[in-house]
C-alpha cells in the first residue's frame, strides 16, 4: 500500500503520547513518534532508551510516555541492554514461555551512538540481534547543555567548541556513522529524516522494524536550543538539510546502497547554515573560507555516496 | 543420591548454572573467570541447555545485556573477575536499583593496577555497597552450593536483588577438588522457575523500567532497596534449611570453627578459611584455645550476629584481602569492628591486610598472627590495629 501520511497518522494511534517535556520545535519526538507507528498496530515493543534528551523528558517518575514496554538503564548501553532483552525473547520464544511477537527498538541521540555507546551498538549490530537502532542525532550533547560530539559538524559554535576569538569553533570534520554501521555488513542501514510527510522516515522504519535482524537507522532531529532556529522553523530546517545534501536520504540494503533522493536543485549549503545561530560566526567578513570549506565537504560526501552507489 | 565428582572451582560455577539452566548468560573473558563462560557456551553448543548465550564485547555490555534480559522477564548469568566487574560497576549499582535478581559468579582477583590476575578481594570490595547480595566460598563446594541457592535468595518477592558469588581466584577456581554434586532433578525442583510479576515481553502489561527519579522519590526507592537488603536475612537462613533438607549440607551467615570455647580467633573469607582451620587445628593440640569465624554472608552484612558470636573472646584478627588505603582498616574490619561497637562487645581487635595480588597466605603466617593474639589477650591492648602480614622480608612484617 502506498504511503498515505493521511491514513497513518489517522489509522495508527500514537505510541509516544502527548505530555512528555521535549522542547518545541525539536526534531526528535516527530521522528520517534512516526518509527513507533511504523509498527503493525498488534505487534508489542520493547524500546530500550540511552540516558540523553529523550529519556529524561519522556520516563519521569511515575510517568511515561510509552505506550510499549520501556527500559532505560544508562547513557552508553542501549545496544547492549536491548540486545539483552531480545535474547530472552528468543530464548522464552524457544521454550515456549511466551508466544507474542515482539518488536526490540532503541534510541539513542548522537552523544549516545556515535561517541559513549558506539562499542555497545557496534557488538549489538555484530551479534546478529533481530533488533533496530535508532540514532536521532542533533550534533551534540543536547542534554548537559549543547557540548559538542563526534557528531557535531565542522565550525558549529557549542560550549565545548565555542567559536573564539582563536578557534572558530569545532576544527574537526563530523563522523560518519551510517557508513561505519554499514561496515558491520548487517541487512539494513538507512539515513533518514522527517520530510515530504514523513513518508522517508516512515517507511525506512517499516523495513528496519519488519527485516530480520540487525538494523540501524541514522535519523538527523533539528535541535533548536542547539542550533539556534526558532521553534517554528523545524521542518523548514529538515528540508534544507536534504536539499542542500547535506544530509543525504539513503539506504543500504545487504550491502547495497541506494540514495532515495537526489536533490533537483542542489541548493548552496548557506541555505542551511544561515538560519542557525551555531553557525553565526562562519557569516562575518573575513570567514568566507569556512563557508567555503564546509560546502566543499558536504559535496566530496555527496560525490563519495553517488560513487559507491553507482558502483552496485 | 549425591553425586561424587572431582571438579575445579569454575567447573563447579558452571556446572551449578547448567543445572538451574538459566533462560540468557552474558559474559565476556577475563582470567580467572574465563572458564565458566566457555564451559557454559560448550553447553550451549551441545543443546544441553535452553540458554542464548551472549557473547558481549565488554563486561559493561555483559551487565547491561543481562540488566535487559532480566527486565525482559527471563533468568539471566554472568561471570566476571576484577576490571571486568569494575567495568560492570556502573551497571551493578543500575541492576540492583532496577530490583533484577541477576547471578554472578565473581572469581575474586585483584583490581588493576598494576595490572594482576591473582587472587585478592579488592573487585568485590569495590562493589560491596551497590546492593548486590554477595556471598562467599571458601571451596568448590561451597561455590557450588552457594549458586544453587542464589536464585531462591535474589528471586524472593521480599527480596529481588542481584546476587553474587564470590570464590577465590585460582585458589579456588582453578584447583580440582573432590565435591558432592546434586541430580539435575533435584536441583531444577529445588531451584524452581522464576514467574517475575511485571516484565517487559508481558504485551498485556507494559511496563517502563529506569525513570528519571527526581529529588520526590529516589530516596523512598532507595530506602525499599534497604529494606530488601534486611528481608534477605531471614530469606537466605531458610533457603538455607531446604537446601540443608536436600543436600545435608548445613549453611549460615558465617561458619563458627571451634569459637565457641576459643579465647582467640580470625575472621576471614574464601579459601583462606581452609589454611586457618588447619593452623586451628594444630594450635588446638598445643593447647591454645584458637577459633575461627568465617564470613560466608558478607552482604547483608550480619552485624549483631558477628558481634555475638565474638563476644566472648580476649581478641580477635580481622583479615582483609584488600586494602582500603585509608590510612585506618580494611573494610572486612571496618564491618566487624564497627558491629562489635554498636552491640557493645567490647574485644580487642586488630586488622591484617594480606594476600594481596595473589601472595601466598601461608599457615606460618596465621601461626604468628594467633601468637600476636595471645599476646594482645593477655595485655588487652592493640598498639597498631592496621597490620600487614605476608609483605616479602625487608619491608616490616606486621607494621606498614
Amino acid at each position: 500500500m502506498p504511503y498515505n501520511v493521511k491514513e497513518v497518522v489517522g489509522n495508527k494511534p500514537s505510541r509516544f503520547t502527548a505530555g512528555h517535556r521535549m522542547c518545541a520545535g525539536c526534531g526528535a519526538p516527530p521522528t520517534i513518534r512516526m518509527i513507533m507507528r511504523a509498527l503493525k498496530p498488534e505487534d508489542h515493543a520493547v524500546v530500550a532508551g540511552a540516558t540523553g534528551c529523550m529519556e529524561v523528558s519522556s520516563f519521569i517518575y511515575p510517568y511515561t510516555s510509552w505506550t510499549d514496554s520501556f527500559i532505560h538503564t544508562a547513557f552508553e548501553c542501549a545496544g547492549a541492554t536491548l540486545s539483552g532483552a531480545e535474547a530472552a525473547y528468543q530464548s522464552m520464544k524457544k521454550q515456549g514461555k511466551i508466544d507474542n511477537t515482539t518488536k526490540f527498538i532503541a534510541f539513542g541521540g548522537d552523544g549516545g551512538t556515535y561517541d559513549i555507546g558506539l562499542q555497545s551498538l557496534s557488538g549489538a549490530m555484530e551479534r546478529g540481534h533481530d533488533m533496530v537502532y535508532v540514532c536521532y542525532d542533533n550534533g551534540a550533547y543536547m542534554n548537559t547543555g549543547i557540548q559538542r560530539s563526534s557528531a557535531t559538524p565542522k565550525f558549529a559554535d557549542t560550549t565545548t567548541s565555542p567559536a573564539g576569538k582563536v578557534i572558530p569553533g569545532k576544527m574537526q570534520s563530523r563522523k560518519d556513522l551510517s557508513k561505519i554501521m554499514a561496515g558491520h555488513h548487517i541487512p539494513y542501514v538507512a539515513q533518514t529524516i522527517g520530510y515530504m510527510n514523513f513518508k522517508d522516515l516512515y517507511e525506512k522504519a517499516e523495513k528496519a522494524i519488519y527485516t530480520e535482524g540487525p538494523a540501524f537507522l541514522n535519523v538527523l532531529a533539528p535541535c533548536p536550543r542547539g542550533w539556534g532556529y526558532p521553534t517554528d522553523m523545524l521542518m523548514q530546517i529538515n528540508k534544507l538539510a536534504v536539499e542542500t545534501c547535506y544530509w543525504p536520504l539513503y539506504e543500504v540494503i545487504d550491502g547495497k546502497y541506494k540514495i532515495n533522493y537526489k536533490p533537483a536543485n542542489k541548493l548552496p549549503i548557506e541555505e542551511f547554515l544561515k538560519p542557525q545561530k551555531r553557525f553565526k560566526h562562519m557569516f562575518k567578513p573575513g570567514n568566507e573560507w569556512m563557508i567555503e570549506e564546509f560546502q566543499k565537504e558536504v559535496d566530496a560526501r555527496w560525490q563519495d555516496l553517488e560513487e559507491i552507489t553507482n558502483k552496485n | 543420591m549425591s553425586i561424587r565428582e572431582r571438579l575445579s572451582g569454575n567447573e563447579a560455577a558452571a556446572t551449578a548454572m547448567k543445572q538451574i539452566n538459566p533462560d540468557v548468560v552474558a559474559a565476556f573473558p577475563i582470567t580467572p573467570s574465563t572458564e565458566i563462560p566457555q564451559y557454559f557456551s560448550t553447553f550451549v553448543a551441545n543443546g544441553a541447555v535452553d540458554t542464548e548465550f551472549v557473547a558481549v564485547e565488554s563486561e559493561h555490555s555483559a551487565m547491561s545485556a543481562c540488566i535487559g534480559a532480566e527486565a525482559a522477564g527471563s533468568r539471566a548469568m554472568t561471570a566476571t573477575s576484577a576490571n571486568g566487574l569494575s567495568l560492570m560497576w556502573e551497571m551493578i549499582y543500575i541492576a540492583s536499583s532496577l530490583r533484577l535478581p541477576i547471578v554472578l559468579s565473581l572469581v575474586n582477583r585483584a583490581v588493576s593496577g598494576p595490572l594482576n590476575i591473582h587472587n585478592d578481594h579488592s573487585d568485590a570490595m569495590g562493589v560491596r555497597d551497590a546492593g548486590w547480595i554477595m556471598l562467599f566460598s571458601e571451596n568448590n563446594q561451597e561455590a557450588y552450593d552457594n549458586t544453587l541457592m542464589a536464585h531462591r535468595i535474589a528471586e524472593h518477592k521480599d527480596v529481588m536483588l542481584p546476587l553474587m558469588v564470590c570464590q577465590d581466584g585460582f585458589i579456588t577456581s582453578h584447583s580440582i577438588e573432590n565435591i558432592e554434586l546434586e541430580e539435575d532433578e533435584k536441583v531444577k525442583e529445588f531451584v524452581g522457575e522464576y514467574h517475575p510479576e511485571h516484565y517487559l515481553l508481558n504485551k498485556k502489561e507494559p511496563i517502563a523500567v529506569g525513570p528519571l527519579d527526581v529529588q520526590t522519590y529516589l530516596f523512598e526507592h532507595k530506602a525499599q532497596q534497604a529494606k530488601a537488603m534486611i528481608n534477605a536475612k531471614k530469606v537466605i537462613l531458610e533457603v538455607a534449611k531446604d537446601f540443608e533438607k536436600m543436600t545435608g549440607r548445613s549453611y549460615g551467615f558465617f561458619e563458627e570453627y571451634k569459637l565457641e570455647d576459643a579465647e582467640i580467633a580470625v575472621v576471614c573469607m574464601n579459601s583462606t578459611a581452609g589454611t586457618t582451620k588447619y593452623v586451628v587445628d594444630k594450635l588446638r593440640e598445643k593447647g591454645i584455645k584458637a577459633g575461627l569465624l568465617k564470613i560466608r554472608v558478607y552482604r547483608p552484612f550480619p552485624a549483631e550476629e558477628i558481634a555475638e558470636a565474638l563476644s566472648h573472646l580476649k581478641a580477635v584478627a580481622i583479615f582483609d584481602k584488600a586494602d582500603s588505603l585509608n590510612a585506618a582498616g580494611g573494610a572486612v574490619f571496618e564491618d566487624v569492628t564497627s558491629a562489635m561497637y554498636v552491640n557493645q562487645k567490647n574485644v580487642p581487635a586488630v586488622n591484617y591486610i594480606y594476600g594481596i595480588g595473589g601472595r601466598d597466605t601461608k599457615a606460618d603466617d596465621i601461626e604468628d598472627v594467633y601468637t600476636e593474639l595471645l599476646e594482645i589477650a593477655k595485655s588487652g591492648k592493640v598498639e597498631n590495629p592496621y597490620r600487614y602480614f605476608g609483605l616479602r622480608k625487608g619491608g616490616d612484617k606486621n607494621a606498614l
